[in-house]
């Protein structure tokens, strides 16, 4: 096998090492193909599709963030095919959660002219948040799935698997065991989840209180309990004072 | 929800704990026969047994249909939902049966006595309307009573056969599997003994010159499958059987499990040989309770007679089976899901590349291959590949199974060879259209399939003309609609099986498969809305181009087909456009 591979990249010459993703090379190459599920840090899954891009020969669209380049190969990260694809992804996202907090998904919506409300009379997928727990809240009305918050739970980073997968399908939900609450459950409090999440779904709990309006005075209140727990724990101090 | 007893359940996993997470759906399985369900008590100690991480352990009930989280009745009946079904009743006698159902306040820890559910198609279309009773099947449900439903002391539906050739099916349609005594009398694992003789190479060089391609859909060359796996590097190998059969209207490989299951296990000993792997799984759905059982039968018989377990006929060739149960879920039928149902995982599909025989089960070589493939394979062995060539058409050899339903006068199986004119198998060998009706169209290849229309009628059954001709081979489905169906609620009812079963897990699919749904209904009702057309057109498209598996860049396939051949069907009432 050679050392470098040689491909085109929307008519632009390219030469990589071999195992590069299409995706890194066409971000080499100065072309940006837009991801959602991509992280640097968790493995990535091509599930989002958003990536996809048109590779000559290919019957369907390919996933630039874990396809390989390949010598002579042709891509166009641009074409009509590829263009319906991404614009549709971002109007299905549209209409299934909410993007209010995923600001560069918007910017998608908006590069890709997505129509809002391009599926009228569309189940959502609404849930209420679970404040379960001191450290961060869960909304999954606003969860695009994906997977990131799992993968760092597990394999990708902390081993606590805390969190996988309810139902299937469109019914698809982030969930503990038997969804029970978090403090229950094997989670660490590391924040991980919260620190890969891009649309908001996850949140640190102090964050979202600020933002429903609530002074930094209130917040301590809130959360006073929860540091007086943690003062008693070294109770013998208090005792020798004593 | 403490009082429950685990002690059973501990003796019961002491069997599968030393197997770790690939034992998962069986230790559900096990747990949930003495429970009825799988309370969080009792998933916990499945997970300490195997040890899985817990969460995980939910995540794979939760993913699949036939593992239940609430308690459920004691009997469990599955009426079938899918075309073929519904076009011979299931909707009223479903009416009919729910009306037997007591009403009961949700209590917890209350287990009804009788649960009913819809299910996607059970592969019974030749006996349609289907329905499971404790995974036992019933043929002509809307003719029996309640009672006789419930008790189910009918009989099995025995096989419906035809077909101008007996290659595949020669051992089938007797009332009865074939039992080992028989098949052996009859030159069975012949063909096993003359691939003995010879080396793997060789046996692979014959398949590949029969011009063998896969039965399962995708038509890959199985012989070009079986090199592959041979040459690539990474120990052990796997062979594995998909009997995930579960594409609407589809019940081949049921019936030649049920009938002949020494010819699927011989030819999957030969793959096994030829391939260099010493184990093999046969994954059978869910659903096909009865297919299971036999299977299971024939492998321990195989077992005993010499022809798996160590030194196989006596030569230094060791390989082995084990048999899987699907748990409801038509996505296992995707060979990389599948693998992962058989590690013990949710039935997510992997990315390809790599390709099974590279990276397949467990990560190690693999080759998976349609039990109607498979059953090839001997008769390839025994009448040599040369012969086996001039059967069918220069491109697409050998004979093929259909399978037949809707609005057939005969449905059932049928074997004819390739290149068989659809006119012939419909016609003459199926009796037609059933009587005082003409015919409007067919289904071929399933839910992920396309329609045929009259112009169709002369086309041969081949993969060369079929593919000239736009319409699938698929699995070789075939359901056909008199002129007094509805298209509209026939592409429902495939949107509805679509939305039921996306893994989830790419956006396309788990997000398109709901508004291709959505706006199906809206058609169905006469309410359809401006831009519906260009919405579904769309969605469409982008499941067929962008989709992770071949579930998502198929799902829309009916679905836009029927938008081609009937586009007045599609268009917005009067009153709603302006």
């Amino acid at each position: 096998m050679s050392e470098i591979i040689n491909l085109t990249i929307d008519g632009k010459q390219v030469a990589v090492p071999p195992g590069t993703t299409i995706l890194a090379a066409a971000r080499e190459a100065g072309i940006e193909i837009p991801t959602i599920c991509f992280h640097e840090a968790t493995t990535s899954n091509a599930l989002c599709r958003i990536c996809v891009v048109e590779v000559e020969g290919a019957r369907v669209l390919v996933p630039s963030c874990v396809a390989a380049v390949g010598e002579g190969m042709k891509v166009q990260t641009q074409s009509e095919r590829v263009i319906r694809s991404r614009r549709t992804i971002l109007e299905l996202l549209e209409s299934t959660v909410d993007l209010s907090e995923a600001p560069e998904i918007q910017q998608m919506v908006v590069d890709y002219q997505a129509v809002n409300d391009r599926f009228p009379q569309a189940e959502e997928r609404q849930s209420l948040p679970i404040d379960d727990n001191p450290m961060y809240l869960r909304d999954y009305s606003k969860c695009i799935l994906c997977w990131r918050c799992v993968q760092v739970c597990a394999e990708d980073a902390q081993y606590t698997f805390a969190i996988n997968f309810s139902g299937r399908g469109y019914e698809t939900q982030i969930s503990t065991f038997y969804e029970i609450p978090m403090p229950e459950s094997t989670c660490v409090f590391c924040g991980q989840c919260v620190g890969v999440c891009p649309t908001g779904a996850l949140k640190p709990k102090r964050q979202w209180l600020l933002e429903l309006g609530r002074t930094p005075d209130e917040i301590m209140d809130l959360t006073r309990g929860e540091r007086r727990s943690r003062r008693r724990r070294v109770e013998p101090d208090v005792n020798e004072q004593a | 929800m403490t009082d429950i007893d685990l002690t059973p359940l501990k003796v019961a996993m002491e069997e599968y704990a030393p197997q770790g997470r690939t034992a998962l759906l069986p230790a559900l399985y096990a747990a949930q026969e003495i429970y009825g369900y799988l309370p969080e008590h009792v998933a916990a100690e499945v997970a300490r047994s195997l040890k899985v991480p817990l969460v995980e352990v939910f995540g794979v009930i939760d993913f699949y249909a036939m593992f239940y989280r609430e308690p459920v009745g004691k009997t469990v009946i599955h009426v079938c939902n899918d075309p073929a079904c519904a076009m011979a009743g299931s909707e009223p006698m479903l009416k009919r049966l729910t009306q037997h159902l007591e009403f009961h306040a949700p209590d917890e820890g209350f287990r009804p006595s009788v649960t009913i559910e819809r299910a996607p198609c059970l592969g019974l279309c030749e006996h349609a309307p289907a329905v499971l009773v404790k995974g036992k099947p019933i043929g002509n449900a809307d003719l029996r009573t309640w009672e006789e439903i419930v008790e189910n002391t009918g009989h099995q539906p025995g096989t419906i056969l035809g077909g101008s050739i007996s290659l595949l099916t020669a051992n089938c349609g007797r009332g009865q599997k074939v039992s080992l005594e028989e098949f052996v009398n009859h030159g069975g694992y012949g063909a096993l003994r003359k691939a003995l003789s010879r080396t793997p190479e060789a046996v692979i060089e014959e398949v590949k010159a029969s011009g063998l391609v896969g039965r399962g859909g995708a038509a890959f060359p199985t012989g070009v499958k079986w090199e592959g796996t041979a040459r690539a590097t990474g120990s052990p190998k796997y062979v594995v059987c998909n009997a995930d059969e579960a594409e609407p209207g589809t019940f081949k490989d049921r019936v030649l499990m049920e009938d002949d299951p020494h010819t699927i296990l011989e030819g999957l000993i030969i793959a096994a040989y030829a391939v260099g792997a010493s184990k093999g799984y046969i994954y059978i759905r869910g659903e096909y309770l009865r297919a299971y059982q036999i299977m299971q039968e024939a492998v321990t018989e195989a077992r005993k007679a010499g022809y798996l377990g160590a030194a196989i006929l006596g030569k230094g060739f060791n390989f082995d089976i084990e048999l899987r149960r699907g748990a409801g879920a038509y996505i296992c039928g995707e060979e990389t899901a599948l693998f992962e149902s058989i590690e013990g995982k949710r039935g997510f599909p992997r990315v390809k590349p790599p390709f099974p025989t590279t990276f397949g089960l467990f990560g190690k070589p693999t080759s998976i291959n349609n039990v109607e493939t498979l059953a090839n394979i001997p008769l390839i062995l025994r009448m040599g590949a040369e012969a086996y060539h001039r059967i069918g058409t220069e491109k697409s050899t050998g004979s093929k199974l259909f399978c037949l339903s809707g609005d057939v006068m005969r449905p059932g199986l049928y074997e004819v060879p390739f290149g068989t004119p659809f006119r012939d198998l419909l016609e003459d060998l199926a009796g037609g259209i059933r009587s005082g009706h003409t015919f409007q169209s067919a289904l071929f290849g399933g839910a992920a399939g396309a329609f045929a229309l009259e112009s169709h009628l002369d086309v041969r059954l081949s993969f060369e003309d079929l593919r000239t001709a736009g319409l699938p081979l698929g699995s070789g489905v075939i359901t056909v609609f008199d002129e007094t169906r509805d298209m509209r609620d026939i592409c429902l009812r495939l949107a509805h099986f679509f939305a039921e079963e996306s893994c989830g897990k790419c956006y396309p699919c788990q997000m398109g498969t709901q508004r291709q749904l959505e706006i199906m209904k809206r058609v169905l009702d006469g309410k359809s809305l401006p831009g519906d057309w260009e919405r579904l057109q769309d969605t469409g498209w982008t499941m067929t181009d962008a989709s992770l598996c071949g579930l998502g860049q198929t799902a829309a396939s009916a679905v836009l087909s029927a938008m081609k051949h009937w586009p007045q069907l599609f268009q917005v009432p009067e009153t709603l456009s302006r």
